[in-house]
């Protein structure tokens, strides 16, 4: 690409981060702090509700929650603008509600009903909304990085200065399809963040038993991209990583990688009674961080909210998240004739 | 005595080419190494090198004549070591070692004329009702065809661009973009590092953001590394996002055995790609037909997978001289009306019909040979009605037997043609086996003209 001429003086190995606070991140304001709240308790709550309605049978196959990573999404959205885009791999939900897709029609879909985003033809794990830029939702570990990867090249290519952001796991960082991705990425400049959402498991395998190196924002090194590791689990700190992420790609520099230390609470899916790890181990983790827990502690601290306030906005997601569920159960299946549809486009699509 | 410097080939299909310019003039001591010549192709130059020492007793081929037929001996080099003779039956010297070049690229491109060009079928071709009424032709290879799609294409879009290996400066590892960079630049032209997988799935994210990426794999040999991409991001995402998300993508190259190249270069993926909802999959065999379906496919909304034939790259064709022109994706062509039996074949496999179809027709049977150019959606509709005439059939490819474009055209006929047969359906394919180097083991491999003589005459109990 024009872009990237052989006459571009090298980078160094490492570029510094902007601005990098040493006092812990920079504080949100009152809005944002309730807002942040909100957006992950949503996604806290409709994942409980999944996995309450998988094990009721209502949900079929594959299901993967996101509970305990809401901090991740909820703060990278927060430093993104209308207009950028957004794709992951198969833990997906948390991503799709964070961009503002309805409920209603992400739970839907687990149900496999015609009101699902992909009218049932997707289920858990594909799920998109051109509307909200949100491009899936891609069942294949690491194969959204690439596309995520195109998905800049195409904002380059019409010269625009929207930015991409392509979450993948730490499982998926030791997919080939990555470094290739990084490497055409750096070379072309592309307007990508890697997000990296190392929850210290790729299914049930720890990333010291699978990675050589387990700092996985060192990953981009020898390609001169620039990487951090982030508190995930802060949802301040995500976000300020994110807008410095962000705004580092959207000046034309190229692509930037962050590591966000983050942890599931649930198994990998459904159907993983969690043996690789101890108890204790999850308990710390919801007890000492819980990145809910961390925002709503600061919120009576400061006397933002009270606990009366607080039951209101937890009564508001749990209607938001029982009328999703509700309509996911009441929406029929798909009419039998949707078997043979969406599979070529018309030519004049 | 003499020691004899043959025409050398530059690629694996180049059959002969122009002998541009000698460095050398009889009576100059050359050292083994020394470049004597320059030879030429349509797509390429490379340097010929002396491969022993010795004074040059003649040249045999002038300066710029075309056509040296590869092998042929361009000069004579008298040795200068008294006691070597090549005469009495001596082995002849080898060819000289061309320059590659490229180092390890060398396996990852060839050539241009064709075996097929030798054998000029006699009977009569059925002009293609699906070109435009009174079209001018102008002669061009499938090669130049291809290009000019792309060229078309990308003047009449702005968000089609071509990327892929060494499809820029290096105007194409086959040629085939030849020119490209120089009009539409380094933005729309996009040289990849090797990288098959990352690059169709970057491919595949542009595409499902509006642009309309053509992809071109060096040879969809190296498309398996990046199949996963092509199945379950581009032709399944569709269908996954309730016809949400679109992905108007062209994954093109050379498909199908090329020579000499063995099992890893060497292979037709047309059954592979035929059988995945979602894809369409285009095998042309003429100039005229690749340039109207390549212009089609780029146009088209879905993935498409686009086999090219290197083989057949620099056979030429009439093409239409029409400033658009565009044909049906789906659509097989009848390329010969015939009523004893009906012959089905795609892309390369076609040069087997044709050669096979001239042998028949002395012997007295009338074929009706039909190009599936499209192979999925496959035209059956055009090949049911060729069979209730016929009421016999013989498919050709160059895929293997099992699960082959063969086997499912064999079983669509028997469903709904069951009664119109009067033999069993015939299939003449690739020998299910690995492709094999030695040269005569790979014909072996191969299918050819007599296989197909044979199982016509077989279902016409002749």
């Amino acid at each position: 690409m024009t872009s990237r001429s052989s006459s571009k003086s090298p980078k160094p190995a490492q570029k510094k981060p902007a601005k990098k606070s040493v006092d812990g991140p920079a504080p949100f304001s009152e809005e944002e702090e309730v807002a942040a709240y909100r957006d992950m308790l949503l996604i806290r709550r409709f994942e409980e509700k999944a996995g309450q309605m998988y094990g009721m049978g209502l949900i079929g196959g594959f299901c993967h929650l996101y509970i305990g990573q809401e901090a991740v999404v909820v703060g990278m959205q927060m430093a993104i603008e209308e207009g950028d885009q957004v794709i992951t791999g198969y833990r997906d939900h948390g991503h799709m509600l964070a961009t503002g897709m309805d409920p209603k029609g992400v739970m839907a879909e687990l149900t496999g009903r015609e009101g699902g985003y992909s009218r049932g033809k997707g289920g858990s794990m594909h799920m998109f909304s051109r509307e909200k830029q949100f491009f899936g939702g891609h069942g294949i570990v690491g194969a959204q990085v690439p596309l995520g990867t195109g998905l800049a090249f195409a904002n380059r290519y019409r010269g625009n200065d929207r930015v991409c952001l392509a979450y993948f796991g730490d499982g998926a960082a030791n997919q080939g399809q990555v470094y290739e991705s990084f490497n055409m990425a750096e070379l072309w400049e592309l307007p990508v963040v890697y997000v990296i959402e190392n929850n210290q498991y790729a299914m049930g395998t720890s990333v010291a038993r699978a990675s050589a190196q387990t700092n996985l924002s060192k990953r981009g090194v020898s390609f001169n991209i620039p990487g951090e590791q982030v508190d995930g689990m802060d949802v301040r700190a995500v976000r300020e990583a994110g807008l410095r992420a962000v705004e580092s790609c959207r000046a034309g520099k190229g692509p930037y990688i962050l590591e966000m230390m983050t942890y599931r609470y649930r198994g990998h899916s459904m159907s993983d009674p969690a043996k690789y790890r101890a108890k204790e181990e999850v308990n710390k983790m919801r007890a000492e961080h819980d990145p809910i827990e961390q925002v709503r502690i600061r919120l009576i601290e400061s006397k933002t909210l009270t606990e009366d306030d607080l039951k209101q906005i937890d009564k508001e997601i749990k209607a938001i998240v029982n009328e999703a569920a509700e309509f996911a159960q009441s929406s029929p299946e798909p009419d039998p004739s949707e078997l043979w549809t969406d599979i070529l486009a018309d030519m004049e699509a | 005595m003499a020691i004899k410097v043959l025409m050398p080939a530059l690629s694996p299909t180049m059959e002969e080419g122009t002998l541009a310019k000698w460095h050398v003039k009889v009576g100059d001591e050359v050292k083994s190494g020394d470049v004597i010549a320059e030879i030429e192709t349509d797509k390429a130059t490379m340097e010929v090198e002396a491969a022993d020492d010795g004074k040059i007793e003649k040249l045999l081929v002038e300066e710029g004549t075309e056509n040296v037929k590869v092998n042929e001996v361009i000069a004579l080099l008298a040795g200068d070591d008294d006691g070597a003779s090549d005469e009495g039956g001596a082995p002849e010297k080898p060819a000289p070692e061309t320059n590659p070049g490229q180092g390890e690229a060398t396996s990852r491109e060839s050539g241009e004329k064709t075996k097929a060009e030798s054998k000029k079928p006699k009977a009569e071709i059925k002009a293609d009702p699906d070109l435009p009424e009174g079209a001018e032709f102008v002669t061009q290879t499938v090669r130049e065809a291809l290009r000019d799609a792309m060229a078309e294409e990308m003047r009449r879009d702005e968000t089609v661009f071509v990327m892929g290996e060494e499809v820029a400066q290096y105007q194409g590892a086959y040629k085939v973009t030849q020119g490209l960079l120089d009009e539409f630049g380094d933005r729309r032209v996009v040289d990849t590092p090797i990288t098959e997988h990352g690059f169709a799935g970057l491919g595949v994210g542009a595409a499902m953001a509006g642009l309309r990426p053509i992809v071109e794999f060096m040879t969809f040999n190296f498309a398996m590394q990046a199949i996963d991409q092509i199945i379950n991001s581009a032709a399944k995402t569709r269908y996954m996002s309730g016809g949400q998300m679109s992905c108007p993508i062209v994954f093109r190259g050379p498909n199908g055995p090329a020579a000499r190249v063995a099992a890893q270069h060497s292979q037709d993926y047309s059954s592979w790609y035929a059988h995945v909802p979602g894809l369409i999959v285009i095998a042309p065999y003429s100039a005229a037909d690749a340039k109207g379906l390549l212009k089609a496919a780029i146009r088209d909304p879905n993935p498409v997978i686009f086999l090219e034939n290197e083989v057949l790259y620099g056979k030429s064709f009439d093409v239409p001289k029409h400033e658009d022109f565009v044909l049906p994706i789906g659509k097989a062509r009848v390329m010969k009306e015939g009523n004893d039996v009906t012959l089905v074949s795609h892309s390369h496999g076609l040069t087997y019909c044709l050669e096979a179809m001239a042998k028949l027709e002395e012997e007295g049977i009338d074929v009706e040979l039909i190009d599936l150019r499209t192979i999925r959606p496959l035209d059956m509709d055009t090949v049911i009605a060729s069979v209730k005439k016929t009421n016999r059939l013989v498919t050709v490819e160059e895929t293997w037997p099992v699960c082959g474009i063969g086997a499912e055209i064999a079983a669509s006929v028997q469903e709904k043609a069951f009664d119109y047969l009067d033999a069993p359906v015939l299939r003449v394919t690739q020998k299910d086996v690995p492709m094999p180097y030695a040269a005569n083991l790979e014909k072996l491999a191969l299918p050819s003209a007599a296989e197909v003589v044979e199982a016509v005459k077989a279902v016409c109990y002749r």
